[in-house]
């Protein structure tokens, strides 16, 4: 190391204070400074919701990713998962912040939740993200195969959002955008090596996909909070061909078949986005949830 | 020595801009927020002083760190009262790294970042580009040889701003800033 290297390491440790490094929750509001209003014409309680439902995809998967820490195969994966779950939580944390600062003014005491009330004190049928986002997945193909899908579909997403009329919104799908784009790329080559590889790993990522392919149909069907917010959110129905067009691409570099397996039913005609989940799910909150549940307000 | 009473002066004011544009950042410390673009502004409000900053990646945990250093040194040198603002649009370009901040990097051994993909983002109108097949962009100069005989070796490293790479002349390991 230089003796410039040195001193600009040694500058991190100079009059350092507690909380420096120290993170855990409590943390500062992500949207800080910046003008949460609402727009006129806007629909505040489905805004809200809608960003409930963003914000809890990307704080449920993060969760899964990084469930994953120290079970992948190389070094390499991990920081690069580290940084894919670090990216979707500081999204969750912005939109579920949106979602607190939209609700304020319809809620009783004029106060609407943060971003850790919101994630650690809702109950189960109170998160509205998809499905797809809640199952462990069974090896590291699944893995690349899930994130391959979400990622495609959610850069799709947030790139319509980017011309949202909520200016918050639009400012967060934007920075999303840059990020999602190295998600899926990085999905896509490992999907690409898998199935274009030996037999063995071939099978297992046709295997993957066939798995994850009956909760795919519910990105893309419409609700009633997304159908209330014309010029805000996107429609998810028309995500559908772009999406598609993006994984046939990657199937077909990957020498793999078009997995046709039928969607997941819903329950009662409810899915994900109403609040109706799959089992586990359940276990998934659970442990999201037990420190922040035990010790109320505790920040470490 | 407090400045809150003067903090709308011009010299107060320049004073301020160059306090602030001297933070480091905590995960480059070699480069400072200015150096890197994440410092916006710095402005006079009504007698207190408002500095903006902008975080590179949704998740980045520096930000807050930032934020602090700038109050914690802008407190030192005589500023009561500031406030530290986020501002999320436009969104952080790589781009925005500057000249200064591109030979510093350097220097530490770390590859500046391409030209970023502004072009190519769907926000603009272009497809987001998506790797099927070898990359033919530009290659990224080893920072210590100068060889552009590189291979990435990983697209995420220990922060969410940078990929691995090796040299292939020199063999020596480094760091890339990534495109955004």
């Amino acid at each position: 190391m230089t003796e410039d290297e040195f001193a600009a390491y040694q500058s991190l440790s100079e009059e350092t204070e507690d909380h420096r490094w120290a993170f855990g929750t409590g943390f500062t509001d992500p949207l800080e400074g910046i003008d949460a209003s609402v727009p006129d014409g806007v629909d505040a309680v489905a805004l809200a919701t809608y960003c409930l439902m963003l914000g809890d995809d990307a704080l449920i998967y993060s969760h899964r990713l990084q469930q994953w820490m120290t079970r992948l195969p190389e070094l390499e994966e991990e920081t690069a998962l580290a940084n894919i779950a670090l990216d979707l939580l500081g999204q969750a944390r912005m939109l579920l912040a949106r979602a607190g600062r939209a609700e304020a003014p319809r809620r009783p005491d004029g106060s609407g939740r943060d971003e850790d009330e919101l994630a650690f004190f809702r109950d189960e049928h109170e998160f509205r993200n998809v499905r797809l986002v809640e199952a462990l997945d069974a090896d590291f193909a699944e893995l690349t195969g899930r994130l391959l899908i979400f990622s495609s579909w959610r850069l799709a997403l947030f790139s319509r959002l980017t011309d949202s009329a909520d200016p918050v919104l639009a400012a967060i799908a934007a920075k999303g955008v840059k990020e999602l784009t190295y998600h899926r790329d990085y999905a896509a080559q490992w999907v690409i090596r898998l199935g274009d590889g030996t037999p063995l790993s071939h099978g297992k990522m046709q295997a993957a996909l066939d798995a994850v392919w009956p909760l795919v149909d519910e990105l893309f069907e419409a609700d009633s909070v997304t159908a209330a917010l014309s010029g805000v959110a996107a429609d998810p129905a028309a995500l559908r061909g772009e999406v598609g067009a993006v994984l046939d691409a990657v199937f077909d570099a990957a020498t793999l078949d078009h997995p046709g397996a039928a969607p997941m039913a819903r329950v009662a005609g409810k899915s994900g986005r109403d609040g109706v989940h799959t089992e586990a799910f359940g276990y998934l909150l659970a442990e999201l949830q037990s420190v922040a549940r035990a010790h109320p307000g505790a920040t470490w | 020595m407090t400045r809150t009473e003067g903090s709308g002066s011009g010299a107060d004011l320049a004073a301020a801009r160059e306090i602030a544009a001297a933070v480091p950042d905590p995960e480059l410390p070699m480069v400072t927020v200015a150096d890197l673009g994440i410092l916006r502004d710095v402005a006079a409000e009504d007698g207190r002083l408002v500095v903006t900053i902008t975080p590179t990646y949704s998740g980045c945990p520096a930000l807050r760190e930032i934020a602090h250093d700038l109050r914690r040194r802008l407190g030192q040198a005589g500023f009561a009262e500031v406030t530290v603002r986020t501002a999320l649009a436009p969104a952080w370009s790589s781009d925005w790294i500057t000249a200064a901040g591109r030979r510093k990097l350097r220097a530490a051994g770390i590859a500046p970042p391409r030209p970023g993909p502004a072009n190519q983002s769907p926000a603009r109108g272009g497809p987001v580009p998506l790797t099927l097949t070898a990359s033919r962009r530009e290659p990224v100069a080893c920072p210590r040889c100068g060889s552009r005989d590189t291979t990435q070796t990983a697209a995420f490293a220990a922060t969410a701003c940078k990929a691995l790479f090796r040299c292939e002349t020199c063999r020596e390991p480094f760091e890339h800033v990534k495109e955004i």
